[in-house]
């Protein structure tokens, strides 16, 4: 440190005390850009979107007309695609996790396996949009639909899954098996009974995180063909004649409320950008409403928890 | 099991089974089915395997039809990407360049904003508003990307247009600064992590010395997390560079080999958006095309990833 050969050791001290205030101030001003950013980006929705946001907003299909125009076809279309992409990904992200954490041994295929989900979890979405048109829609002929929709959106969110459940799991500690182990239960039982009940809040935090991120995302909903215009809904699930189910719906062409949010924004003209703030409005209101139940979760996870 | 059955007037007697054979027929049944939960949670764990290979399989099969069209001297060379037109040219560099520059500006707002913000809520800040900024900025990484294009189209461009009034309305520099500002979370999140692992008595031993904090920071923690922060900054980058709708909305969707973010230009990611929004026969060069440079930008992304983690592996090692 060049200071100690300063003649004045208080001259020295003022002046780092100096770049210590000012690398303090530096440092809560970056903090302030990050966060206000956050403030400024749904101040700014808010401002050109919220009184968009009405009845006929939420139940009218898109139109040529600003003013006419809606998201009813979007937002069923995320439920439904939400529905797909619960359905798959969420048991084959936590049975891929339990595996990992409870029954893979330290092998050349385990390694492997753990870093494809790695790798995954850094893959850009738009690739898994790729990887769908060219799997699901060509090669398996299941079309631009909402099963597609789906499926590429469980891909997508299964790292997040596997890697938040396997933090839920392993947080569970190895007295409880070894106690169950002892009472004559065997693996899958001391799973179901002790282990995964026990670490369900963790679980539910990474499904929650899985879906939020799933109903954001845009651009690999983009690639296999989403349309930003569809005035119809697809058949309804439930019908009034048995067998009452019908699964017609999995092939129907899709919209999504991103989607429908990118269509407003690319538009010439200045007449969608509230639309567009509109559905950004609900978007952000959404995805920020689960990851703040996802967070709360895991703070009431921490706190309660004591082995 | 034993139960006696009367059928007319004979009455038949089922064996009770030895206890100890039943015992045995049970537990090897239990057996079985452990072993078959055992095999399908396997197969589960397997498709993230399974998903990788197809990825790479996918990109790499639609690629070679395209390059049986197009030589890789002019993928690599050829300055024009005009897939489309009439007189196609297939170079991929202003599409790399549009992808670098907008990367670029992003890298410049996320790095020194998001090093010095770890620095100071790793190093500096009181546990309580670190423990409110950490959800925060996981909140602000959640924010839909197609949020943040309507972001730098409607509020960045426009304000950044203050400054510049010949700026046109589709740039690099406005979703450049907003990729930026997307990342820094996981810049910030990310490298906080490698420098709260330094272990407390280096920083001790610093204060004993007569160190100030800063000083602390500067010369013992950063550099003892140097590892762990570059991670940071290379998988920030794999998701600069891997970033779709902000470009695509914002920057504009013509293909243009400059360097200026002040211009207008398309990247990668964007251009796979513009052609899947039309409507491209499958099999036709357009829909190759696609995935020519979709194999591009995975080759990118995978070797800044495969970097990253081994730096983050590298310093957890260290102590």
């Amino acid at each position: 440190m060049s200071a100690q050969s300063s003649p004045h050791p208080h001259a020295s001290i003022a002046r780092r005390k100096i770049a210590e205030a000012l690398f303090k101030v530096l440092g809560l001003c970056s903090l302030a850009i990050a966060v206000g950013t956050l403030a400024l980006l749904f101040g700014a929705l808010l401002f050109e979107g919220i009184t968009r946001i009405d009845w006929q907003f939420l139940m009218s299909y898109p139109s040529r007309h600003a003013a006419q125009a809606g998201i009813l076809s979007a937002w069923v279309g995320s439920t439904l695609i939400m529905l797909v992409t619960a359905v798959v990904g969420i048991p084959l992200g936590v049975a891929a996790a339990i595996y990992l954490e409870e029954y893979a041994r330290r092998t050349w295929m385990t390694e492997l396996i753990e870093v494809t989900v790695t790798n995954l979890a850094g893959v850009p979405s738009i690739i898994y949009g790729l990887l769908a048109l060219g799997l699901f829609v060509y090669i398996m002929g299941l079309g631009e639909s909402i099963l597609v929709a789906g499926l590429t959106l469980a891909l997508l969110t299964l790292p997040v899954v596997i890697v938040t459940t396997r933090e839920a799991i392993r947080a569970i500690p190895v007295e409880i098996r070894e106690a169950a182990y002892a009472l004559g239960a065997t693996k899958w039982q001391t799973l179901t009974h002790h282990v995964l009940p026990y670490s369900v809040a963790g679980i539910l935090t990474g499904i929650i995180l899985a879906l939020s991120r799933a109903i954001g995302e845009t651009a690999p909903l983009v690639t296999i063909g989403a349309l930003t215009f569809i005035a119809f809904l697809p058949p309804a699930p439930v019908t009034t004649h048995p067998p009452y189910l019908s699964f017609d719906w999995l092939l129907s062409p899709f919209t999504v409320m991103p989607i429908q949010m990118f269509g407003w924004v690319s538009r010439p003209g200045e007449d969608f950008i509230g639309n567009a703030a509109a559905a950004g409005v609900l978007l952000v209101g959404m995805t920020l409403t689960m990851n703040g139940v996802a967070i709360y979760l895991r703070y009431r996870m921490r706190k309660q928890v004591s082995w | 099991m034993s139960k006696s059955i009367v059928a007319g007037q004979e009455v038949i007697r089922i064996k009770k089974p030895d206890a100890r054979v039943e015992a045995a027929s049970r537990r090897r049944a239990r057996q079985r089915r452990e072993q078959v939960i055992k095999g399908g949670l396997f197969f589960a764990a397997l498709i993230s395997v399974a998903a990788t290979v197809t990825i790479i399989a996918v990109l790499l099969s639609e690629s070679v039809g395209f390059f049986r069209t197009v030589p890789l001297t002019d993928f690599f060379t050829d300055t024009l990407w005009t897939p489309l037109f009439a007189d196609p040219h297939y170079g991929i560099l202003p599409l790399l360049a549009g992808t670098l520059v907008t990367s670029g500006v992003g890298l410049l707002v996320a790095i020194p904003l998001g090093t010095v913000a770890a620095i100071y809520l790793s190093e500096f800040s009181s546990s309580r508003l670190r423990e409110v900024m950490k959800p925060t900025l996981e909140l602000l990484g959640a924010v839909p990307t197609v949020v943040y294009g309507y972001f730098a189209l409607v509020v960045v461009t426009p304000s950044l247009q203050l400054l510049w009034p010949d700026l046109p309305g589709f740039n690099m520099l406005g979703p450049g600064i907003v990729i930026g500002i997307m990342i820094m979370p996981f810049v910030i999140s990310l490298s906080e992590d490698a420098m709260r692992a330094v272990p407390m008595v280096l920083r001790e031993g610093s204060y004993a010395m007569g160190a100030t904090r800063l000083q602390t920071a500067w010369r013992v923690v950063v550099p003892a997390a140097t590892s762990g922060i570059v991670a940071a900054y290379v998988l920030g980058i794999s998701r600069a560079v891997g970033e779709t709708m902000v470009v695509a909305i914002a920057a504009g969707q013509n293909p243009n080999l400059t360097w200026n973010p002040l211009e207008p230009a398309a990247t990668i990611t964007a251009y796979i958006v513009q052609v899947a929004l039309g409507d491209l026969p499958h099999g036709s060069i357009g829909y190759q095309s696609i995935f020519a440079a979709g194999l591009v930008l995975a080759v990118m992304t995978f070797a800044f990833n495969i970097l990253g983690h081994i730096m983050r592996k590298r310093f957890r090692e260290v102590y």
